[in-house]
């Protein structure tokens, strides 16, 4: 049982909660499996995706999942909005929740967006992405996708390698997979990697040769290349020859390592096109373990006592 | 009318006494404080002559009103120089009125209001409408602090003089600091010309960069951007090394960090003339409060950590920090129930600062008449007003406190229309019972 | 208070009858898999497809099948159910399944489970094999193969524990408190 109606992020869920949505997500995998990809246990519920950000894949994956356990979705994406208009964002929520939303799936620039209208509705809000807080969907499909490639995470060695600071998603990695056992590093330039996360029990690498030595699951970054105009790296050629993943590079890790990306990847940059589309890649499995869990994490939020 | 307060405890710093006694006042001003030696006195010398001028113990007479003050303390009005009435402007927020009705029932006598009003108070005409209001409406002396520069833009400076004659008791841009420091080096040295403290928010814009709480762990996990202590602590070298330059009177408006309280307590020892005040948020709780995104934690200087709460204590103790102010900065409910990084800074601190206040002493970190040194006492002294005193001949500006009582901040019960704090639902002990300005008593 | 229905040596005796009377009404074991529902099918269906496999000589498919999100009680239930795995790693069309779940009672989880395979394929049949059949069928839904008949008050419940999960073999009547949730898993 999930302890609360709300998913904000993996600061906020126990062990037991994290590991109940990965168990429960491999029972939806197995409905993708099929030729009909859908199931009637949500029938008649709401979800509304309510993306402040622009996001395709993310918002996608979310439609994909709400609509195969039958629910109805609505999307409400800004610029065609009444936010547009200065309608304040509690407004927003109570209107959408009036429209009768059970489920409101919210990607906003403000970290803490999640929790406000979690404290003001009464409706499941799940965070799609908040600022530079938390993706904690991201967070729970790729520890369930290493979970499935590797049998096991606590132990394994595993990388996070770009820009930590301004990552969301790199923030919920870190949560969900200290909290699972593994070792975590990260690895890239010390403008873009806060000292003090040395706090939660990872190492930190600024040489990435040294960081790449011996691990099982590499996760690589998108970089931002906004980031360059305010002094955090001089620029993205600099970057990708100290940073960039290649194969000479990735042949420091396990042989058996594999290689994930959060997506979408700026080919050449952080990673190049041989590792992104090879082998040891499994960035399209994520994408489909990612409607597998979203669809737990629903189907849980969804027997939450109210 | 005359009033005559009875047997409370007397702590009054600037006559440097603690003492049980009464104080009569009359036509608003303090007549007479009679402390038990006195009593004694003048019961041993005149013991059967009643001076019929004054109220005796047991007579009542039609035009003066005893109070019965036992078990009380009894102190100088309070002077708040740190606080945000907004009006004009802003009045959604608050207004003159509200305010300074707030401010009596914090136990604050005189209050002194920034300039961060709509419009700017940088030019008399603005000054003389807030004194304007506050004579009309308010309900205790108000004091306007007039902008440095034209518009708090930090570019040129506005009349300080002219403002000076209209009223302002000192200047400052508060909200902003002054970044240019060849602006901030001629704002300290034409200041003299006028003998008026200038009051530094002390905050280095290009370090701190759109911060929202104080820059550390907490700040990365919760996804926030955080403002580094070292933006303060480098404002307020700059501010201390241009005072010592020129000569001008500093004064640094809210210290929140360890480093800053070292920065200014070697400036002391060398000799600098430079004030600090603090805020009760600054001694009371930490950067922990923001935690859950709580839009009421969030204010500028941000909550600090463990440690710098501890220094703040240190530097109220050792007398580094002259000043207690609250830096009440009222907000409307539905511009503090939005996204972290929208919602504006401030918290509403008249009407929890003098509780908050008393823990210190509680804590045996002040003694009560240290408390009111810094509360009342001080700001007087830097402002050059007079003011927090009981001395005879001074407004009857009287404080009775109820030192025992305890009670629950209740944020939506607060007189000011801005409920934002982060100390809903602590629960407190030691508050103003009676409020006495110019000899106008307000109780509840 | 609970009563003994069926011991180790009777739940064995009753499968292999069971298994005989699949294979005889199927006239063999052509295009016949058995699917086992969770949780309490999916070993019994185990034991049966190694007896069939015994007495014919000849590997049936076999596969589990997870009805959880399938019932029509999720809104209603105090307590959401376990999502468990579907497994059932061959095509279902054209095949004669047979059902296999440990008690029979209101026929509603059956129900759930024609639903979810419905929507996996479409079999040739379905047929269903139960342990136990304790009556108080709400749906229009009957055995074709049945361990024992057991009548019972909406008082008591029926518990089948199994080897597989590391007790021994057994079959209990149990008389509850209340009555019992039919949701009750």
């Amino acid at each position: 049982m999930l302890n609360n109606k709300d998913l904000l992020g993996i600061k906020e869920l126990s062990v037991e909660e994290i590991n109940l949505i990965l168990d429960t997500a491999a029972g939806f995998k197995d409905v993708l499996g099929r030729d009909i990809k859908k199931v009637p246990a949500l029938r008649g519920k709401t979800t509304v995706n309510l993306f402040f950000e622009p996001s395709t894949r993310t918002r996608t994956s979310f439609e994909l999942a709400a609509k195969r356990l039958s629910t109805d979705v609505i999307n409400f994406s800004v610029p065609t909005s009444s936010v547009v208009k200065g309608e304040g964002l509690i407004d927003t929520g109570l209107t959408v929740q009036a429209l009768g939303a059970d489920f409101i799936i919210i990607r906003h620039a403000s970290s803490g967006v999640p929790h406000l209208l979690a404290k003001n509705l009464s409706a499941s809000v799940i965070n799609a992405g908040d600022g530079t807080n938390e993706h904690p969907t991201q967070a729970l499909l790729d520890a369930f996708t290493i979970q499935e490639k590797k049998g096991k995470i606590a132990g394994l060695e595993i990388a996070i390698v770009g820009d930590i600071m301004h990552s969301r998603v790199a923030k919920s990695n870190i949560y969900c997979l200290t909290a699972l056992g593994a070792n975590v590093r990260l690895i890239g330039p010390p403008t873009l990697i806060p000292e003090n996360l040395k706090a939660m029990g990872v190492s930190l690498f600024h040489n990435m040769e040294d960081g790449l030595k011996g691990v099982d699951v590499l996760i690589m970054l998108r970089i931002q290349l906004e980031r360059q105009g305010k002094g955090f790296f001089p620029s993205t050629d600099e970057y990708s020859k100290n940073w960039g993943l290649t194969l000479e590079r990735l042949s420091l890790a396990k042989e058996d390592v594999i290689v994930m990306h959060p997506g979408p990847m700026n080919r050449g940059i952080e990673i190049v096109s041989e590792i992104a589309d090879g082998p040891r890649s499994v960035i399209l499995e994520q994408v489909t373990n990612g409607i597998a869990v979203r669809m737990s994490v629903m189907y849980l939020l969804s027997g939450v006592k109210r | 009318m005359r009033i005559r307060i009875q047997n409370g405890r007397i702590i009054d710093p600037s006559q440097g006494l603690d003492t049980i006694g009464d104080i009569l006042i009359e036509d608003g001003k303090i007549k007479e404080v009679i402390t038990q030696k006195s009593k004694q006195k003048l019961h041993d010398k005149n013991k059967d002559l009643i001076n019929r001028e004054s109220c005796t113990v047991d007579r009542t007479s039609d035009d003066c009103r005893i109070i019965d003050a036992r078990d009380k303390i009894l102190i100088p009005g309070l002077v708040d120089m740190h606080v945000h009435l907004r009006e004009p402007g802003f009045e959604h927020k608050e207004t003159i009125k509200t305010g300074t009705m707030a401010a009596v029932k914090g136990g604050f006598t005189t209050v002194c209001c920034m300039p961060n009003t709509f419009p700017v108070n940088d030019n008399a005409s603005v000054t003389e409408f807030i004194k304007r209001k506050a004579s009309q409406e308010g309900y205790c002396t108000v004091l306007p602090i007039g902008a440095i520069t034209k518009g708090q833009k930090g570019e040129e400076l506005a009349e300080i003089g002219t403002m000076r004659k209209e009223g302002c008791v000192a200047f400052s841009d508060d909200g902003h600091p002054v970044m240019n420091s060849l602006i901030m080096r001629r704002a300290l040295e034409y200041s003299k010309a006028f003998n008026v403290p200038v009051i530094s928010h002390s905050e280095d814009l290009s370090l701190s960069e759109g911060g929202v709480m104080n820059e550390g762990l907490l700040s990365v996990t919760l996804g926030l951007r955080g403002s580094p202590s070292e933006a303060e602590q480098i404002m307020i070298f700059r501010d201390i090394v241009l005072a010592e330059l020129t000569g001008g009177k500093l004064h640094i408006a809210h210290v929140s960090t360890k480093g800053s309280v070292d920065v200014i307590r070697n400036a002391k020892k060398r000799g600098v003339h430079v004030t600090a005040e603090t805020c009760p948020h600054y001694f009371s709780i930490t950067e922990d409060s923001v935690k859950g995104y709580d839009t009421d934690a969030k204010v500028n200087p941000p909550l600090r950590t463990a440690q710098d709460v501890e220094a703040i204590k240190d530097g109220l103790r050792d007398g580094t920090i002259d000043v207690i102010a609250t830096d009440h900065a009222p907000h409307h409910r539905d511009e503090k129930l939005r996204e972290f990084d929208m919602a504006p800074s401030g918290i509403s601190g008249l009407e929890t600062a003098f509780s908050l206040s008393m823990r210190l002493v509680g804590s045996h970190i002040l003694t009560f008449s240290q408390l009111i040194e810094k509360m009342a006492l001080n700001p007087a002294r830097i402002l050059q007003i007079d003011k927090g005193t009981l001395g005879v001949g001074s407004d009857a500006d009287v404080v009775i406190i109820d030192e025992k009582k305890e009670y629950t901040v209740e944020s939506q019960r607060f007189i000011s229309k801005g409920k934002n704090t982060p100390f809903n639902g602590w629960g407190l002990r030691g508050m103003p019972v009676i409020t006495i300005y110019k000899g106008k008593v307000y109780e509840w | 208070m609970s009563k003994e229905l069926m011991n180790k040596k009777d739940l064995d005796r009753a499968l292999t009858r069971m298994s005989h009377e699949i294979i005889e009404k199927n006239k063999g074991t052509s295009r016949l898999c058995l699917i086992g529902i969770q949780r309490g099918g999916v070993y019994l269906a185990q034991r049966l497809a190694a007896k069939i496999q015994e007495i014919e000589k000849k590997e049936i498919p076999l596969g589990s099948l997870d009805i959880a999100l399938y019932r029509d009680d999720l809104n209603i239930r105090k307590q959401q159910p376990v999502v468990r795995r579907t497994e059932i790693p061959f095509e279902v069309n054209d095949l004669k399944i047979v059902l296999v779940d440990d008690v029979l009672f209101t026929g509603r989880s059956i129900r759930s489970a024609m639903d979810a395979l419905m929507d996996i394929g479409r079999p040739a049949s379905i047929q269903l094999a139960v342990l136990i059949d304790r009556g108080h069928r709400e749906l229009p839904i009957k055995a074709d193969y049945v361990g024992k008949n057991i009548p019972t008050s909406l008082r008591e419940t029926v518990e089948v524990q199994m080897e597989e999960e590391g007790v021994e073999d057994r079959v209990t009547l149990r008389k509850s408190e209340s009555v019992e949730g039919k949701g009750a898993e």
